[in-house]
C-alpha cells in the first residue's frame, strides 16, 4: 500500500470532460492509491461541475480482480449519489466471464459496448432503460 | 546329433519360432483363412484373407527376429496395425463385444501351435516346449496390439466427434443489425456452456451486437446447473453492455424451472425466437409492421 501512496503524483487517471459527461479510461492495472484518488478526483469533478454522466472505458483493461469489480461498483454507486449516471464500457468477454466466475454480476451497474453506445445511453432521459432492467414503460 | 543340438541351444527360441513362421508361412495363412475372424471379415474372396494372413504371418516373424515377441510396440507391428484396426473394427461392427473379438484373436493360435509342434517333433520336450511358449507370447502380444489399436482408434474418433459436436453445436446467428442469436441443441455441459458464452460473448463484440438471444428449443432437459450456466451467460453479456433474452421455454421446461425453484428472474425470457426477436427489434426502435391491405388488387 505504501509504495503507491509514495508516488501520487504519477497515481493519477486522467478525466475528462465532455459537455455534459465526464470520460474515465482505465488501462492495464489500477493499484489501490489510484483507485481511491479516482473516486475523489471524480466526486469533485461532478460537484464543480455538475455533469449529469460518467462514462468509464474498459476497454482497455485485460485482467480484473474482484478489487477491480468492487472499485467500479463503489464508483457507480457514488456517482449515483452525487445525482450523475456511471456507465461501464467496452468490457471484455474475458474480464465479464472472469467477474461472472467470481460471483460478481453487478446487478445495478450500467454497461455499454462501446463508449458511444455510453455516451447515447446518457443523452437519453433519466427513465431510460439499462440492460438487464425492467425495460422502457 | 550333438553338433545340431549344439547349434539349437544356441538359436534362440524367438528365433527358431521366426524361422518357423517364414517356413510354414503359406500353411499358416491357408489355415487363419478358415478361422472365423477371418473368414467374416474378409467376405469377398478366399485369396484375400490368405494375402491378409501371409501379411500377419510376416509381421510376426519379423517381430520374433528382432526378439521383442514381449513388445507391442516392437517394429514388425506398424506395417499390420491398420489392418489389425480395420479387422477389428469390422468385427465390432458385426456386433461383437470386445471379448469376443479377443476370443477370436485367441483362436488364431491353436493352429500355429499343432503345426510348430508336429514341426519341431525331432527336438527334445523341453525345447519344444521352450518354442511353444515363445509362439503363446508372440500371439498374445498380437492380441494386444489389435486390441490397442483398435481402443485408440475409437477414442481418436471419439476426440473428433466431441470437437466437431461442440463447433457445430454452436453457430452465432446474426438476426438483425445488432441481434444475434444463438440456438442451442443438445444437453448442455460445463464444457459446452463454456464455449457457448465465449463464442456468444465475441460475437457481441465483433458484431457491436446490444441483444443476444439464447433459444433452449433444443435443450431437451433444464435442471438447476444449466439454468445456472445460463443466468452465467446472461450476467456477463450484460456486464459486456448487452442484454440477454432467453427463448424457446417449452411448456414443460417452465414446468421444471417453477418445480425446482430456479430463480430466473434477472433473465429476460420469451417463449419463442420470434416473441424474443420481437423484442429485441422494439428495444432498438425497429418496428415491423403488415403491409396495409389494400384489398383486390388488378395486375
Amino acid at each position: 500500500m505504501s509504495e503507491h501512496f509514495a508516488r501520487p503524483a504519477g497515481g493519477h487517471v486522467p478525466v475528462l470532460r465532455l459537455g455534459d459527461v465526464l470520460l474515465v479510461t482505465l488501462q492495464g492495472d489500477l493499484h489501490d492509491g489510484m483507485a481511491s484518488q479516482l473516486q475523489q478526483d471524480l466526486a469533485e469533478t461532478i460537484v464543480a461541475s455538475r455533469v449529469t454522466g460518467v462514462v468509464i472505458d474498459i476497454s482497455g483493461v485485460e485482467i480484473v480482480d474482484s478489487f477491480l469489480g468492487r472499485v467500479l461498483a463503489e464508483t457507480a454507486a457514488q456517482t449515483e449519489l452525487l445525482a450523475a449516471r456511471t456507465v461501464v464500457a467496452g468490457m471484455r468477454p474475458a474480464v465479464a466471464i472472469t467477474l461472472v466466475e467470481l460471483g460478481l454480476t453487478f446487478p445495478e451497474l450500467r454497461t455499454a459496448l462501446n463508449t458511444e453506445a455510453a455516451l447515447a445511453m446518457l443523452a437519453q432521459p433519466v427513465v431510460a432503460n439499462r440492460p438487464g432492467g425492467e425495460g422502457r414503460p | 546329433m550333438p553338433e545340431h543340438e549344439a547349434d539349437a541351444t544356441q538359436v534362440s527360441p524367438a528365433r527358431e519360432v521366426g524361422e518357423f513362421l517364414r517356413r510354414r508361412r503359406e500353411q499358416i495363412a491357408q489355415r487363419w483363412a478358415d478361422e472365423p475372424l477371418f473368414r467374416t471379415v474378409f467376405t469377398v474372396s478366399r485369396d484375400e484373407a490368405v494375402d491378409a494372413g501371409r501379411v500377419i504371418v510376416d509381421a510376426l516373424a519379423q517381430v520374433a527376429d528382432a526378439q521383442r515377441i514381449e513388445d507391442p510396440d516392437a517394429a514388425g507391428f506398424t506395417g499390420v496395425r491398420e489392418q489389425l484396426a480395420r479387422m477389428g473394427a469390422a468385427r465390432s461392427r458385426a456386433g461383437l463385444s470386445t471379448t469376443q473379438v479377443s476370443s477370436e484373436l485367441a483362436a488364431l493360435l491353436p493352429p500355429v501351435e499343432n503345426l510348430l509342434v508336429a514341426d519341431l517333433d525331432q527336438e527334445d520336450p523341453e525345447r519344444r516346449r521352450e518354442c511353444a511358449t515363445a509362439l503363446s507370447v508372440l500371439m498374445g502380444t498380437l492380441r494386444l496390439v489389435t486390441m490397442q489399436t483398435a481402443l485408440s482408434e475409437n477414442q481418436a474418433l471419439i476426440d473428433r466427434q466431441r470437437l466437431q459436436l461442440l463447433e457445430v453445436a454452436t453457430p452465432v446467428i446474426k438476426l438483425w443489425d445488432g441481434i444475434v442469436a444463438v440456438p442451442l441443441i443438445g444437453t448442455l455441459d460445463s464444457a459446452r456452456s463454456q464455449v457457448v458464452m465465449e463464442t456468444l460473448l465475441n460475437a457481441v463484440v465483433d458484431q457491436h451486437a446490444r441483444f443476444a438471444i439464447l433459444d433452449i428449443t433444443g435443450v431437451p432437459t433444464v435442471d438447476s446447473l444449466v439454468a445456472q450456466h445460463l443466468m452465467k451467460t446472461v450476467a456477463a453479456a450484460r456486464l459486456m453492455g448487452a442484454e440477454c433474452v432467453v427463448s424457446g421455454i417449452r411448456p414443460a421446461i417452465a414446468q421444471t424451472i417453477v418445480h425446482l425453484g430456479l430463480d430466473l428472474g434477472t433473465v429476460k425470457t420469451r417463449a419463442s425466437l420470434a416473441d424474443a426477436l420481437g423484442y429485441c427489434l422494439n428495444e432498438l426502435g425497429a418496428n415491423i409492421v403488415n403491409a396495409p391491405a389494400e384489398g383486390a388488387v388488378l395486375r
